[in-house]
């Protein structure tokens, strides 16, 4: 059902404009809360603000045909990950109110080069695909058919996948077991 | 719509993230700002994928989630250990690198 | 496996014989999971699976030993005919004996598709179906992938492999056995015997590979199994270092083993099938080059897993862990690894090396080297165990030199020997030090022990005798066809004119019954140097013992020269049996190939010399210590050989104690040099160098005289080298600032430098 936004957008002049704007307002919810989350002074909000993100880019593959990755997106960056995120900041005492050390007094260091990987990139991504468009005919992709890629061509990354996963497991228990 | 405002924003999601990683000393928040990272990255496959036509891009993204999964798992850990060790979970206290 | 009755109809046990190492490894579930539970916590289920296992491997001994011996008969005369002669070329039998199954040597491939990687239509098929049952005489071909890449998994039944399932599970059983005595009470019992089965399965498996895939899988786990079980006790530090030790320094070899396997791969047309890889080998169809640059590589794996010189250190180490563990894998059957691997590709070797007609190359060389730098470590050892293990690393020596040297046969029944003497040896010395309070020092903690334990001692005499090759035990069988097999000693006829190896191995011979006539001296006669009252070890460590010591006689019967069963009057077929019933087709293919391969002729007269060097060396030896005990028998410390009195024995007893310095070389100077940063390095220089070279420089110009000294401006000179050395001094200074230790800056500097670069290429290109 989601995946109409997409079908809509590559049929239809109309739909390629709700499609657009729905987009902008993503990315511009998905900015503006990136933002925040980098600069807010309370670490719980910084996590709400990480919340919003990651809807908003969940948004965004929804507009690329990806509801399979969306839906993926929702339940483990917002259920499992959001949640261990919030365990850390519990676990680690940090203070529910404002804290004024949160950020490192050189930061405008960390501006700066961010800022110029900006520059770069931008150039970069402007330079190679201009104006490319995306194909018109897109139609959302069935989570079948990822199932069947994801079972047939890349059946050996998804089985190393799963054992580095096994490995992230006990290393996480082994690391932060008392003894 | 164009290919190039997909990867505008994966750009600025991840230069937001690089900055939240320099400039933050607690060690939960550059995890977070990790994250961002990670799913700018994942804007980038999705969007890649869509433009070629090709099934690959969604599945990458797939597993980079899941490898975000083990990342959190794990860097949580470490951040909690250096937690009950130090009382502090600020990074620039953890300078034993120091020559 | 499922479905063999198509073509030909194989026994039962060949297309079964995965089960031989599904039992241990089923084992090594059931004890992780239930083990302590159980009323022997976990020792019966792995005793079970091994006596199934060995009931397995022996119905495939018997089995293939029958298809051999029908065969032989249906050939009547010819074989006859080959066996009576010399220095003659093997017969290619396979074709005389097509009706009869599997021909002479010829491997059973089983295999199913392990998994398939391609694009498009592809099935997975995991075990259920799709068996190819592969008749060796039919065409081997039949396994290949279709398409993409596919990777089989299956079994290869041959004289090699069954050879070894037999080694394999006939000594883990015994050490099964002997450990439930010897590790009785430990902490960690159960989860001692599901590491033995799981390394018992991992042997079993890598023996069983049909593919040099399967054989890495395999490789690697007993490593893993290695590594975990000389770190048994890893509450003590030098253990879990030995533990370390030997996983690294595998590691180091495993990289040949990746890239040597690689090759071999895209050589052969993408397969890892051993059969079509040595077939190709044999053909020709793989260059010359090819096959040099992959035998090379391999050969690094050979030197790491098989406690190969330079990379043996880690074998002495693993002596850390139990000593059953160290009967069953650091002496019997994983150190063999390596040479069951060259046995395995040895056309590729062959080929690769150019051992026919040679007189030198890379694999004889080296295993001369170790049969020698090992056996002369072995005299300055106070530990009984780590005289066992120097033995180990030279006795492996031997058997790749004789592969090096072009004797598959011998090399491969001197592994078959080795493994009962050694395993032996090694059991009777964890008898020993179980009486000895768990020590294993032989001058400070033993000595007489002749009397309180009769039956190790004995036992512990036949093994020695044997590892020394005294005839008629086993191990004089399988060195004296090493020696011959050298090619070097007139009249022996052989793949080349080894002189340098036959050298090295009668220095070894020699050299072995020495060590070993030192070892029983010290530990057996004399007078008991320790603490309390040792007492002989009870009927479960015994018996493995007195079995052991009686295949360490048997067994070398199995491959006499034709010459020697004539002289006795036996039935001519009992001669050179081993050979007969373990030597692949693929060795009589090597017929027809320019050089091909060819059996040298026994002699007489080289085995007296190797017998009497021995026992000549053992007499020596004896005198000696008898001499040096009379003094003070009660004495903990004296010093071996004539060491007090001679500089250069001294000397070269140093070198010997520390172990030719690899250790050091490793730690100190690789490691360590790595690991300077580069501030120390540069203060290092300052320090040293530059200094050195002005001290060096005033002394000098003093020497040549005042005159010229005085024209010199010191000041001058000092003041430049006094700045550069500043410089250099403040340099490291300066780049010590950068390593502040803070991650975020690290991480700045490398996003710093990553836009940096992009930006660089972006506009620069």
């Amino acid at each position: 059902m989601i995946g109409l936004l997409a079908q809509e957008a590559a049929l239809t002049d109309t739909g390629e404009w709700i499609a657009n704007g729905f987009f902008y307002a993503m990315a511009a919810v998905a900015i503006l809360g990136g933002l925040k989350m980098v600069t807010t002074a309370n670490v719980v909000h910084a996590a709400l603000y990480l919340l919003v993100v990651l809807s908003a880019v969940a948004g965004t593959y929804v507009i690329l045909g990806a509801e399979f990755v969306a839906v993926t997106q929702v339940l483990i960056y917002l259920g499992a990950i959001m949640v261990l995120l919030l365990f850390g900041v519990m676990l680690t005492r940090a203070k529910l109110g404002g804290e004024e050390d949160l950020d490192h007094e050189q930061r405008w260091i960390g501006a700066l080069v961010a800022a110029g990987m900006l520059a770069v990139m931008s150039y970069s991504i402007w330079e190679a695909f201009d104006t490319q468009k995306l194909p018109g005919d897109r139609t959302p992709q069935l989570t079948q058919q990822v199932s069947d890629e994801i079972f047939s061509t890349y059946i050996v990354p998804f089985e190393a996948l799963s054992v580095l996963l096994l490995a992230a497991l006990i290393g996480a228990v082994v690391v932060a077991r008392r003894d | 719509m164009f290919l190039n405002q997909f990867l505008f924003l994966a750009a600025a999601l991840f230069c937001i993230g690089i900055y939240g990683v320099l400039a933050r000393r607690n060690g939960v928040l550059v995890l977070m700002s990790i994250e961002l990272i990670l799913n700018s990255v994942n804007i980038n496959l999705v969007a890649f994928g869509a433009f070629h036509g090709h099934i690959g891009g969604q599945v990458f993204a797939l597993f980079v989630i899941a490898v975000a999964a083990a990342e959190v798992g794990v860097g949580l850990a470490i951040v909690l250990l250096i937690y009950r060790n130090r009382r502090s979970i600020d990074v620039a206290e953890a300078n034993l690198l120091k020559g | 496996m499922f479905a063999a009755e198509e073509a030909v109809a194989n026994p039962w046990i060949y297309d079964n014989v995965w089960l031989i190492p599904a039992l241990p490894a089923a084992s090594f579930v059931l004890i992780l999971f239930f083990g302590k539970r159980l009323p022997y916590k976990g020792a019966e289920i792995g005793i079970t699976a091994l006596l199934a296992a060995f009931g397995l491997a022996l119905i495939a001994t018997f089995t293939w030993i029958g298809d051999i011996q029908g065969l032989e008969e249906s050939e009547g005369e010819e074989h006859a005919l080959v066996t009576d002669g010399g220095t003659q070329t093997v017969v290619l039998t396979a074709e005389a004996g097509e009706e009869h199954g599997p021909a002479r040597g010829a491997p059973v491939v089983n295999e199913v598709e392990w998994f398939g990687i391609g694009t498009g239509a592809n099935q997975v098929t995991l075990g259920s179906d799709g068996v190819e049952a592969v008749d060796g005489a039919e065409g081997e071909e039949a396994a290949e992938p279709s398409s993409g890449f596919n990777i089989s998994i299956g079994t290869l039944v041959d004289g090699q492999s069954v050879m070894l399932l037999f080694v394999v599970t006939f000594i883990s059983l015994l050490v099964h056995v002997y450990s439930t005595d010897y590790v009785n009470g430990d902490r960690r019992y159960t989860h001692y015997f599901a590491f033995l089965s799981l390394f018992t399965a991992s042997m079993l498996f890598m023996v069983l590979a049909s593919s040099t895939l399967q054989m890495i899988v395999g490789w690697e786990l007993v490593g893993v199994c290695s590594f975990v079980l000389i770190g048994h006790w890893w509450e003590e530090k030098p253990n879990s270092d030995a533990a370390l030790k030997a996983f690294l320094t595998n590691r180091v070899g495993d990289v040949g083993l990746l890239i040597g396997v690689t090759i071999l791969y895209f050589a052969a047309g993408r397969s890892f099938s051993f059969v079509t890889i040595n077939e190709m080998a044999v053909s020709g169809e793989i260059s010359q080059n090819t096959l040099t640059i992959a035998a090379v590589c391999l050969m690094a794996a050979v030197m790491s897993k098989s406690g190969q010189f330079i990379l043996h250190t880690w074998l002495p180490d693993a002596m850390a862990g139990p000593t059953p563990v160290s009967a069953l894998i650091h002496a019997a059957t994983m150190v063999v690894a390596g040479v069951y691997m060259i046995g395995r590709l040895y056309p590729v070797f062959y080929e690769g090396f150019s051992i026919a007609g040679s007189s030198i190359n890379l694999m004889a060389f080296i295993g001369g080297l170790t049969t020698v730098g090992g056996g002369a470590l072995a005299f300055v050892q106070r530990d009984i165990k780590k005289v066992l293990a120097y033995s180990t690393v030279s006795q492996l020596g031997y058997m790749v030199m004789a592969l090096g040297v072009g004797a598959y046969t011998a090399g491969l029944f001197h592994l078959f020997t080795h493994a009962f003497f050694k395993a032996c040896l090694f059991l009777g010395a964890g008898s020993v030090s179980h009486a000895c309070h768990h020590s294993f020092d032989m001058k400070a903690d033993m000595g007489g022990l002749r009397k309180y334990m009769p039956k190790t001692f004995w036992t512990f005499v036949i093994g020695s005798a044997a590892l020394a090759g005294i005839p008629p035990l086993a191990g004089f069988w399988s060195k004296d066809e090493i020696l011959v097999g050298t090619g070097a000693f007139p009249g022996t006829g052989g793949n080349g004119t080894y002189t340098i190896p036959l050298i090295f191995g009668l220095i070894t011979a020699a050299m072995t019954a020495a060590y070993m006539t030192r070892t029983i001296y010290l530990t057996f006669f004399g007078e008991y140097r320790g603490h309390g009252h040792p007492h002989e070890s009870g009927p479960r460590i015994t018996t493995p013992l007195i079995i052991l010591a009686f295949m360490a006689v048997v067994v070398g019967f199995l491959n006499m020269p034709s010459g020697f069963v004539d002289f006795l009057r036996l039935p001519s077929g009992w001669a050179h049996l081993f050979e007969d019933w373990v030597e692949p087709a693929g060795i009589a293919s090597f017929v027809g190939v320019e050089n091909g391969f060819t059996h040298a002729k026994p002699s007489l007269l080289l085995a007296i010399l190797a017998t009497g060097l021995a026992v000549g060396a053992g007499v020596v030896v004896w005198r000696y210590y008898e001499r040096l005990y009379a003094k003070d028998p009660k004495a903990t410390d004296y010093v071996d050989g004539p060491v007090a009195n001679n500089e250069l024995v001294a000397a070269g007893h140093r070198v010997l104690v520390e172990k030719y310095y690899l250790d050091h070389l490793y730690t100190d100077v690789i490691a360590g040099g790595i690991k300077g940063p580069v501030a120390r390095a540069a203060n290092w220089f300052n320090q040293n160098v530059l200094d050195g070279v002005v001290h060096a420089a005033a002394r000098s110009s003093v020497g040549l005289g005042r005159f010229v000294y005085r024209f010199v401006d010191q000041g001058l000179v000092d003041g430049t080298v006094n700045a550069s050395g500043r410089t250099a001094s403040e340099s490291g200074q300066f780049l010590r600032r950068v390593q502040t230790g803070q991650v975020r800056e690290y991480a700045t500097l490398m996003f710093g430098a990553a836009a940096v670069l992009a930006a660089v290429f972006i506009f620069a290109f």
